[in-house]
């Protein structure tokens, strides 16, 4: 995986193929410091001087996640376009237009593969694909990850980054969020851990079906999780928003998550999350002899 | 700065003593060993006879010692890979209930908590180890999970109760810990509840209603703290020794009523003196009263469960 890659069309990937300049920077929206992109992708996209963690791709997610040697799997075709929807452009050309940016069906990724050679099926979202929204192709993404998990016994951990249900299909996106639900039922059902690990942002219907339903709930520091948008809150209840307010941090403190964690330890927490859900004996350590204690 | 409880004065005394023939050895050079000695073994004489006899009242200060060890550090000390969890899923994450996955020589286990906190800092981070609805369904969440993935619960509990508090009250305090009980009832994996320190009113019961329950000896379980006890009855908070001896509130007590399953034994002083050496003890016996469990499917678990508690009582005669 190189950085270029998150962004360009695979088919077309000969074209533009080239290495990162060694000398070429990238600027911390965060903190604007300067750091060499080389650095940055080392560090997984976060940033070494204030860890803001950047927006990476479903691909490079699952690369990042998955031990090597991991399969992406063909998601089923939902009907495009289901309203002929327009607004000033047709979504049809919209859609098109967002599949030639990513190389991708819909806002959607699924593979499977091991953590740390525990098996597991990971869905990881698009954000850049038409901000990740959920309509019925996400949804089948979905729902064939949940199968494919449960075919494999293995866990379900999705990746969510999202603006909520995609408005182009109307309430055909609204039930995407009842099938995502099943979705997660049928993989807690076969007795299988779902872990859900909320990116920056995540909001909207998302939030309020799957999203919130993991096993565990994980999120990156710093990523924006909500149901409404801050701008509407804000201009609906006519007051300034508490710092902090809708991010990891904050629903932590709230207690709807469990964890916050960072990139860097995200694959090192799942694997042990995994390995403590579902590998109930390990050699035991021998017990403790009783210690001498300098007081006693 | 050692902290030493008003009934542990001579015992105090007598180390002040030691440790200043301590410093008269290092710095004179003198021989003092044999004095050191003789003293250490008075010491010993008089804790052991000291801490045969604790009035209920005394338990309870031994209880409440700042140096006992908390929940945190006995999962610190007998739980490896902790991963602590958080929240209620609705309204906070209460720091004053701590839970996770983690492994107990081997076994992975869910483990819940109340943890008092050690230091000024923690103790108003862990509001005394008093919590909130949110801390209960927390726990009830927890119980849940782990029924979920088969995973036995350990809880260890030091509260002296749940947070008398509006907001508590506002939010289902009652509801809450009605839950986290039959959560606990519920669980089709093998529980196994220590009573570390504080056993408080329903705080405790919240994470305690489980296939066995261990006490540590010096700890107290009651329905509710001496104090409160006797304001309400003798409305005379000073009347609090008499009542911590009229509830019945010891390890001892509450092993005859067969209201506990066992007891664990401290360390010489108690676990504050040698809270290692207590902790090492709490390991054994939580394993001891767990292995039996685990070959227990889990509707056999529930049936004798509810057994246990509803002979609760109907032979208890002190
Ligand atoms: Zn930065």
């Amino acid at each position: 995986m190189n950085w270029i890659s998150d962004w360009a069309l695979p088919k077309i990937q000969g074209l533009f193929r080239r290495e990162v300049p060694e000398n070429l920077w990238h600027k911390c929206s965060s903190c604007e410091q300067m750091v060499f992109h080389k650095d940055l992708e080392r560090n997984l996209h976060v940033c070494p001087h204030c860890g803001f963690h950047n927006r990476i791709g479903a691909e490079a997610r699952i690369d990042i996640t998955l031990d090597e040697g991991w399969q992406k799997i063909e998601l089923p075709k939902a009907p495009a376009d289901p309203l002929r929807f327009r607004d000033q452009r047709k979504y049809g050309d919209r859609l098109r237009e967002a599949q030639l940016k990513t190389g991708m069906d819909d806002a959607i990724m699924v593979a499977h593969g091991a953590i740390e050679g525990r098996a597991a099926v990971v869905a990881a979202f698009e954000f850049s694909f038409q901000g990740g929204s959920m309509g019925a192709g996400v949804g089948e993404g979905l729902v064939a990850a949940a199968r494919l998990a449960v075919l494999q016994d293995a866990p379900l951990i999705v990746f969510p980054a999202s603006g909520g249900a995609r408005m182009q299909e109307g309430a055909v996106s609204l039930m995407q969020m009842p099938r995502s639900v099943i979705a997660t039922r049928m993989v807690k059902e076969a007795g299988l851990p779902v872990i859900i690990v909320l990116l920056d942002p995540t909001t909207g219907g998302v939030t309020a079906s799957f999203a919130m339903l993991g096993d565990i709930q994980i999120a990156e520091p710093g990523a924006l999780i909500g149901f409404a948008g801050a701008r509407v809150i804000e201009q609906t209840v006519r007051e300034k928003l508490p710092e902090g307010f809708q991010r990891a941090e904050y629903l932590l403190e709230h207690g709807i998550l469990d964890m916050v964690v960072h990139r860097q330890e995200m694959k090192p927490t799942l694997a042990r999350l995994l390995s403590l859900l579902r590998e109930p004996q390990i050699l035991a350590e021998p017990a403790p002899l009783a210690l001498a204690s300098p007081n006693a | 700065m050692r902290h030493f409880l008003e009934f542990e004065k001579p015992i105090a005394e007598l180390e002040e003593k030691i440790d200043e023939l301590r410093r008269a050895t290092d710095v004179d050079g003198l021989d003092l060993a044999d004095e050191v000695g003789r003293l250490q073994e008075k010491v010993e004489k008089l804790l052991a006879g000291t801490y045969a006899k604790l009035t209920p009242w005394q338990k309870a200060q031994v209880a409440r010692h700042p140096d006992r060890p908390k929940a945190l550090a006995t999962i610190q000390a007998l739980i490896q890979d902790f991963t602590p969890l958080a929240g209620d899923r609705a309204f906070a994450d209460d720091h004053a209930i701590v839970g996770g996955l983690g492994r107990f020589r081997g076994r992975a286990v869910m483990v819940l908590g109340t943890e008092k906190g050690t230091d000024t800092e923690s103790r108003v981070e862990r509001n005394f180890g008093m919590a909130r609805p949110e801390g209960y369904r927390k726990a009830r969440r927890l119980m849940e999970l782990a029924g979920r993935f088969n995973l036995p619960i350990l809880s260890f509990v030091d509260t002296a109760g749940a947070f008398p508090g509006i907001d508590a009250e506002a939010r289902g305090q009652a509801e809450a810990i009605a839950r986290a009980i039959e959560a606990g009832l519920e669980a089709p994996v093998p529980f196994v509840a220590t009573i570390i320190g504080e056993g408080g009113s329903g705080g405790a019961i919240a994470l305690a209603a489980a296939d066995r329950v261990l006490m540590l000896e010096h700890a107290i379980y009651s329905v509710i703290s001496p104090e409160g006890c006797a304001s309400i009855l003798w409305r005379d908070a000073a009347m609090a020794p008499t009542a911590a001896e009229a509830l019945r509130l010891t390890a001892e007590d509450l092993k005859r009523l067969q209201l506990i399953d066992a007891v664990v034994a401290e360390p010489l002083g108690g676990a504050h003196r040698d809270p290692a050496a207590a902790l090492v003890a709490v390991g054994h016996a939580v394993w001891a009263a767990l292995t039996p469990l685990l070959d227990q499917d889990g509707a056999t678990l529930k049936a004798k469960r509810r057994e246990k508690f509803l002979e609760m009582g109907r032979n208890a005669i002190v």
